[in-house]
């Protein structure tokens, strides 16, 4: 079987700034992925590199068998689609939800993009009363959910998610998270998502791999880190980390 | 209407969950407008450039006498008074008729100008700016060489070249123009064009003209059209300059600037003649700059959730 992501010794340069630095990994069909690491481990910029916003000096990106060019098609962006960390930076400030959900559906030329659009915002969880809102008039959660709807309206197979939730209170947070998570039962999606939290990637992930400084630290299955089989040091730190600070006295 | 009525339209207007297109459209404008007139003096800048658009829609019916037509006999230099509200030019042409046509000639320099301007300058800037590279150096280049020139100096060479005129003219204005128009749509292309609104629809697999022109073009708008309002009292008076040194508007047209042009050989005896279009030009420059300010602060994309 052919992975859905591929990924194999990754280099991306940024002027001179070595961000990754031969990365590999492999995702299956219908797996869910994570990446975990510090801010500046290269999780984030892994992913902006597979959808052609990072510079790639060496090694090789193949989706669903397809090794990829320097140049992304149509055709990829319908495979592929990401849910940015951002939710209040991520929607166009002067356009309605329904713009905002029409755009992909007129790029790809969509005939039926009222049933559509319609349809995916059921889907996310929002009713008609959201529809013709401008992004200011949304709360964090919610201009997550428009962001959600708008990566799964081209109907990809693959979901790419940069710290979908670190913006979020922790309350949303489990919302969108069940929200994402049912969304992949459902539609039988691939998901690669990225976050500094060992809890949700836990929770949400099957495999995942440890990143530092634009490297591969180790991969491990999720329930290697619920019971601490992890063999390297720098992930015990991280495990640490997550317990947050403990009181002493 | 009733009390009721009013209050549920504004409810309408300003409701958190608009039911249509239409409706989130119009709430928008209506939250713009609420701004606008907060500012009594940008209300008053509308209402002054309002009247300049009424007085050149009624020309015909407001002015009493010919604007090129006057009575050399009878009427030459004559004061402000019950017939000539304005009093008379040397020819006996009234100046009041006279201001009221060439209110025309103001608004079609000014329209013609913005129209040709803003469109170059927002292409130039946003492409340049979104593009990045060889493309903005280039482009940027171009703009500032062109802003390298003063002003009027550039347009009077070119009115020069092209020969005299109020087309001309308009041509020389628009020209010299542009150019921070470029500068401010480029300046805000670069603000958005990284980020992450801007990626997720280059995700989507959008051409970049079609981001350019859907998505970045509109926020540059605003800032453009703030910019352009401020720069009309101006565009005015390079017109009225040209047209003071002879350069923009020929006679007999009734035109602003080569009205006090004409008027300046009596100015010490007869100040109405150049003083009346000069209040004219003073009024109508002051309108755009209030109704300019008053724009800024109704539509400036960095003041509220707007």
């Amino acid at each position: 079987m052919t992975s859905a992501i591929s990924v194999d010794r990754l280099e991306v340069i940024f002027d001179r700034f070595r961000a990754l630095k031969g990365v590999s990994l492999d995702v299956e069909p219908g797996e869910s992925f994570g990446l975990v690491g510090e801010s500046g481990s290269g999780k984030s910029t892994l992913l902006r590199a597979i959808v052609g916003l990072a510079p790639v000096a060496s090694g090789s990106i193949a989706v669903n068998g397809k090794t990829l060019g320097p140049r992304r098609d149509k055709a990829f962006y319908r495979e592929v689609q990401m849910v940015f960390q951002d939710p209040y930076g991520s929607l166009h400030p002067r356009q309605t939800v329904d713009r905002l959900l029409q755009e992909p559906l007129a790029i790809h030329g969509f005939a039926d993009s009222e049933k559509r659009i319609e349809r995916a915002l059921d889907e996310v969880g929002l009713g008609k009363g959201f529809r013709f809102r401008y992004a200011h008039q949304l709360s964090g959660g919610q201009r997550q959910r428009v962001a959600i709807a708008r990566a799964l309206i081209l109907e990809p197979s693959i979901l790419l998610l940069d710290e979908p939730t670190s913006a979020l209170d922790a309350s949303v947070q489990a919302e969108v998270l069940n929200l994402l998570e049912e969304v992949r039962r459902r539609r039988k999606l691939t998901f690669l998502m990225v976050s500094h939290d060992l809890a949700i990637i836990t929770h949400m992930c099957g495999r995942l791999m440890v990143m530092q400084g634009g490297e591969a630290v180790e991969n491990l299955a999720a329930n290697d880190l619920v019971e601490r089989r992890v063999t390297k040091d720098y992930t015990r730190n991280l495990l640490k980390a997550s317990e947050g600070f403990v009181r002493t006295t | 209407m009733s009390a009721g009525a009013v209050q549920s339209r504004r409810d309408w207007l300003l409701s958190e969950r608009p039911a249509s297109r239409v409706q989130a459209r119009l709430g928008r404008a209506y939250v713009a407008w609420r701004r606008f007139t907060a500012n009594r003096l940008a209300f008053v800048g509308l209402l002054i450039i309002l009247a300049l658009v009424v007085v050149a829609a009624l020309a015909d019916v407001l002015a009493p006498y010919s604007p090129t037509i006057g009575d050399l006999k009878n009427a030459r230099l004559m004061a402000p008074g019950a017939a000539h509200w304005f009093g008379t030019d040397d020819l006996g042409r009234d100046i009041y008729s006279r201001i009221v046509y060439g209110s025309r000639w103001t608004l079609y320099v000014v329209i013609l100008v913005a129209i040709i301007a803003a469109p170059i300058g927002l292409l130039v800037g946003t492409v340049a700016g979104y593009a990045g590279g060889w493309t903005d150096a280039i482009l940027m280049r171009i703009t500032d060489i062109f802003l390298a020139f003063p002003k009027l100096v550039l347009a009077l060479a070119f009115v020069a070249a092209l020969g005299p005129g109020i087309e001309n003219a308009v041509i020389a204005i628009a020209i010299t123009s542009w150019p921070p128009y470029a500068r401010i749509a480029r300046a805000e292309t670069l603000t958005v064009r990284n980020s992450d609104y801007i990626k997720a629809v280059q995700l989507m697999g959008a051409s970049p003209f079609r981001i350019v022109l859907r998505h970045i073009m509109p926020l540059c708008i605003s800032s453009l059209i703030i910019r352009v309002t401020l720069d009309m009292a101006g565009i005015i008076l390079t017109a009225a300059g040209l047209g003071f040194l002879g350069l923009g508007a020929q006679p007999p047209l009734p035109e602003w600037g080569a009205m006090i042009a004409s008027g300046r050989r009596f100015i010490l005896d007869q100040w109405w003649v150049a003083g009346a279009p000069g209040a004219a030009i003073l009024i109508v420059s002051l309108g755009f700059n209030l109704l300019g300010d008053g724009l800024r602060d109704a539509l400036d994309p960095r003041s509220g959730d707007q």
